[in-house]
């Protein structure tokens, strides 16, 4: 039996009192904050103004949002999108515990390590228009020079495949572990039943690991959303705003024109696109996805 | 019997392998090559894929272009006081939520479950105003004290606790052990494994944490090296070996760090990620 002290009472309220307080404070309270300050206009000097909802008419009457929007919309599904096929290839690629596979895998982990800061760096160097690697290749392929990060209609593009070389290991690290978690009487009982490998690979392989591709799948969204490093770093959001997101524009409405209302407003919308996703994705989970 | 439609044989395996290792490789070489040139080489056509002379000067003048020292400390500061505060309030926390019973505890494990959905990226702006209003603005503790009462934290180390067996602890007790005595002599050598893996990866985030130093701070007075890198990328754009050197100066602990704990750091990741 557990003793009881005269402190046991208070005790266990006092053990989680300091990271409650921190995440109320820097977490909960922050996000009520964030919806009151979306009402008001304010340049963070002067008085704060009522502004009602003409943050939120101002977001959606003017084509500023919407292209932001856009592009975060556009840049999620290259993402995402790459990230999950390209991993799945590489950990089907390595399914087999070799050396060389280890080494490989390592390998493409290593840069989800390292610092977008880094990473930005090198790859703002390797696409350089004129001294860059990239570009050298292609001309001795006979191609001509791509403007990585200063044509509008590739700029964003360029992003996406920093993004995916940063997270592709990882990705392929979860899934391996995944695969590597089908029993294997399942693929014996498969061979029993002369199942073709298609199927085999669409009944048991998909099937087993669709919990963790939804996982990721879900991670990637969410992470999608939140790319900064690279866009302040290689491109500012230009050319011509086509590298302009949402996390990017709300910190430029804040610490460059100082529109803390529309700034605010703008995160709150934001805030429901990741909140929708998340209850999408439970929800989905509940109905579709194989569980173990 | 792992295989799945048609595997490539073995030279189509040879050759893909060769290629990941290119793609996964070249840009750190690259990185590391153009940190050893002279500008003359790194501006040349065609480019030169091996350097005569290492341009050891260029890790100098990184060094000296931006206050480096200045950027590091704050860096070591940072990191390391996140991570000491961290064990400090997550350790408790972690321990009452996995050994005591008391009213609202399920609301409360609730706030810490929900704030790690919230991706912080989204908030960043009324915490500026908060931090601007109470004059935390450009402070350590500014860049510290948010980050030590991690969700994921208490999570993974709840966990672990729960593992530890009942008798131990009634042990402790009838001994008349004060709770503090019970979660540093009991608890957190239970726990060694699930708390070396959250420094790492406590040191790895905020080591390389960007955004938040960006959007928190207004001067250099607690700036972090990855904006203190970015700033040379600012000044000496037109010199990609100062860059490129000083950038390693940002990457090689980190690495060191992944060499030495490689296996335990892949672990962790993975938990996080199949959790």
């Amino acid at each position: 039996m557990k003793r009881l002290r005269p402190s046991v009472q208070v005790l266990p309220y006092l053990l989680v009192a300091p990271a409650v307080i921190i995440l109320t404070v820097f977490y909960l309270y922050p996000i009520l904050y964030n919806i009151y300050l979306s009402f008001f206009t304010w340049n963070m000097r002067g008085p704060m103004k009522f502004a009602g909802l003409s943050n939120y008419a101002e977001l959606f009457s003017g084509r500023d949002f919407l292209h932001t929007l856009l592009n975060t919309l556009l840049y999620m599904v290259m993402d995402v999108g790459l990230v999950m096929v390209l991993a799945m290839g590489l950990a089907l690629f390595l399914q087999k515990n070799t050396p060389l596979n280890r080494f490989i895998q390592t390998l493409s982990f290593t840069p989800n390590i390292i610092s977008l800061v880094s990473v930005s760096l090198i790859w703002m160097w390797l696409m350089n228009t004129d001294t860059g690697l990239f570009n050298y290749l292609l001309s001795v392929l006979g191609a001509a020079p791509v403007g990585w990060l200063t044509d509008k209609d590739v700029a964003l593009f360029s992003l996406v495949l920093v993004s995916v070389w940063k997270s592709v290991g990882f990705n392929a690290l979860i899934i391996c572990s995944a695969l590597g978690s089908i029993p294997g009487y399942l693929y014996e009982a498969a061979a029993l039943d002369n199942a073709s490998k298609r199927s085999v690979f669409f009944q048991i392989t998909l099937k087993m690991i669709s919990p963790t591709l939804f996982f990721l799948i879900l991670m990637n969204i969410i992470g999608s959303f939140q790319v900064f490093e690279t866009i302040n770093i290689m491109t500012q959001g230009g050319p011509s705003n086509a590298t302009n997101t949402l996390i990017f524009s709300i910190y430029k409405q804040s610490f460059e024109y100082y529109r803390v209302g529309y700034a605010s407003a703008m995160a709150v919308v934001l805030m429901g696109i990741v909140g929708l996703i998340t209850i999408f994705y439970f929800k989905a989970l509940n109905k579709r996805v194989h569980y173990r | 019997m792992r295989v799945w439609l048609r595997l490539p044989g073995a030279g189509l395996r040879i050759i893909i392998s060769v290629l990941l290792i290119v793609i996964f490789l070249m840009p750190f070489y690259w990185m590391i090559l153009t940190a050893f040139k002279t500008l003359g080489e790194v501006l040349r056509m065609p480019p030169k894929f091996w350097v005569d002379s290492l341009q050891w000067q260029n890790f100098r003048d990184a060094f000296t272009r931006i206050n480096f020292l200045h950027y590091t400390r704050n860096s070591l500061i940072i990191t390391l006081g996140t991570m000491i505060g961290q064990l400090v309030v997550v350790v408790p926390a972690a321990y009452a939520f996995a050994r005591y019973q008391f009213k609202g505890k399920n609301a409360l494990f609730g706030i810490v479950l929900a704030t790690m959905m919230i991706p912080g990226q989204l908030i960043f702006l009324p915490i500026f105003v908060m931090f601007a209003k109470s004059g935390l603005l450009n402070t350590y503790v500014s860049l510290i004290v948010p980050f030590i009462a991690s969700g994921t934290a208490i999570f993974m180390l709840r966990q672990t606790f729960m593992q530890v067996p009942d008798s131990q602890l009634e042990a402790a007790r009838l001994d008349n052990a004060s709770e503090f005595r019970i979660i540093y002599t009991i608890m957190m050598p239970a726990a060694v494994p699930t708390l070396s893996t959250l420094a790492l990866l406590t040191f790895i985030g905020t080591w390389n944490s960007y955004f938040f130093p960006l959007v928190w701070t207004t001067t250099d007075a607690v700036r972090t090296l990855p904006l203190g890198i970015q700033k040379l990328q600012d000044v000496e754009g037109l010199s990609p070996q100062i860059v490129m050197a000083g950038n390693m100066m940002l990457i090689v602990p980190i690495l060191l760090v992944f060499l030495i704990a490689r296996k335990q750091i892949i672990k962790a990741f993975t938990y996080m990620g199949v959790k």
